[in-house]
């Protein structure tokens, strides 16, 4: 439902994810960087919700 | 509606009188026209400051935490949802308190009314369904249904859930073809639109907080925007600062929210904070056939594990 909702306010549905590995899941791991890292990359750089520190 | 007010006024007075309860939490007539404000009262003598109209939008449920003895509450249907969700969330025993439930008819939108006048209103009275404004200058017959709020239109449960006495004879539920047509509108959107609304709605929020503390859900003793060791959020007006205070308020209601809409008539800025609320309102009813405090022996759904829980969201 927090995915949903950040989605709803307009936070791109690949931007945020979730998952569940267990320390000896290390191909999932693999797998579900590289799943996330793609996605992102596709989507560009985040503008959203990101505060300046001047 | 404003029948029940000698209803009440009566329960309210034997209630003091037999000292059944110690004090009993309702509505008072405000400083201004066309508002009320809660009041509690201690002795029979001031049961005449009780009043109860469409103007007692605030949610009550709100001032029944920690009170010594035995209180009555005045409830309208969310205010009895609210009540039950305290209840099962453990802030409060179902037998310390007196439930004197109002069947309700909804409640205004004052700001809705108010636009209509140039000026001050001077004097608001109701009969039924027809709302009497006067302004200095003018005067309007309105009809209540055209100026509810719109939590109110999207009401469902307008009769209380659980009570002790009745101030009125119960009414006929809404029902709507479809409750939630407002967060249909915004899941229309693309995602820049959806930010877009976002940012537009919460943009004029002064951070005064005003919508949390009168929600009844939000009772934590230190609330995450004002802890300062860490410090989850910061203090100012930066945009992002604001933006996190509304996302996670709402998340922190979610499966628990009643669409009361005391946030919304707290607000001094008219920021339908409820637009953050609402969309998990929908996804607790679409994904857990969840509609907060309507019984007083389940849990929230984010309260609870079920094996059945949905869980597409996770790899
Ligand atoms: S978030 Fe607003 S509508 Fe929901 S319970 Fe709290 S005050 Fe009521
Ligand atoms: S009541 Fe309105 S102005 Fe105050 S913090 Fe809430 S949304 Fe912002």
């Amino acid at each position: 439902m927090m995915g949903n909702l950040l989605e709803h306010m307009g936070i791109e549905k690949d931007r945020v994810h979730f998952s569940w590995i267990s320390s000896a899941e290390a191909t999932k791991f693999v797998d579900v960087v590289k799943e996330i890292s793609d996605k992102v990359r596709a989507i560009g750089p985040n503008t959203k919700f990101v505060k300046d520190y001047i | 509606m404003n029948t029940c007010i000698n209803k009440i006024r009566e329960i309210a007075s034997k209630l003091l009188e037999n000292g059944e309860v110690e004090k009993v939490i309702g509505f008072a007539n405000g400083t201004i026209p066309m508002a009320t404000s809660p009041v509690v009262i201690n002795s029979k003598q001031d049961v005449d400051k009780l009043v109860f109209n469409s103007t007692c939008g605030l949610n009550l449920a709100n001032y029944v935490r920690n009170q010594k003895g035995k209180v009555a509450v005045i409830a309208k249907g969310c205010d009895s949802r609210n009540i039950v969700t305290h209840i099962v969330e453990n802030q409060v025993k179902r037998d310390q308190i007196h439930i004197i439930g109002v069947p309700c008819t909804g409640m205004i939108n004052k700001k809705k009314i108010e636009a209509l006048f140039g000026d001050d209103i001077i004097e608001f009275t109701e009969d039924g369904d027809t709302l009497n404004v006067k302004s200095s200058t003018r005067e309007e017959t309105l009809n209540k249904k055209e100026y509810l709020r719109d939590n109110c239109t999207l009401c469902m449960h307008r009769n209380p859930v659980v009570y002790d006495d009745l101030a009125g004879d119960l009414v006929q539920e809404q029902t709507l073809e479809n409750p939630y047509p407002d967060v249909d509108r915004i899941e229309a959107m693309d995602a820049d639109a959806k930010w877009q609304h976002f940012q537009e709605l919460t943009q004029n929020c002064i951070r005064c907080y005003a919508c949390r503390n009168a929600c009844p859900l939000c009772y934590c003793p230190t609330c995450f925007v004002d802890e300062s060791g860490p410090q989850w959020v910061g203090k100012g007006q930066n945009k992002t600062d604001v933006d996190t205070f509304h996302f996670l308020r709402a998340f922190h209601c979610a499966g628990r929210c009643t669409d009361c809409g005391a946030c919304v008539e707290a607000c001094p800025m008219d920021i339908n904070v409820r637009d953050f609320t609402r969309k998990l309102n929908k996804d607790s009813f679409e994904m857990f056939g969840w509609e907060a405090g309507l019984d007083i022996t389940k849990r929230p759904p984010l309260d609870v594990y079920s094996p059945g829980d949905p869980n597409a969201f996770i790899k």
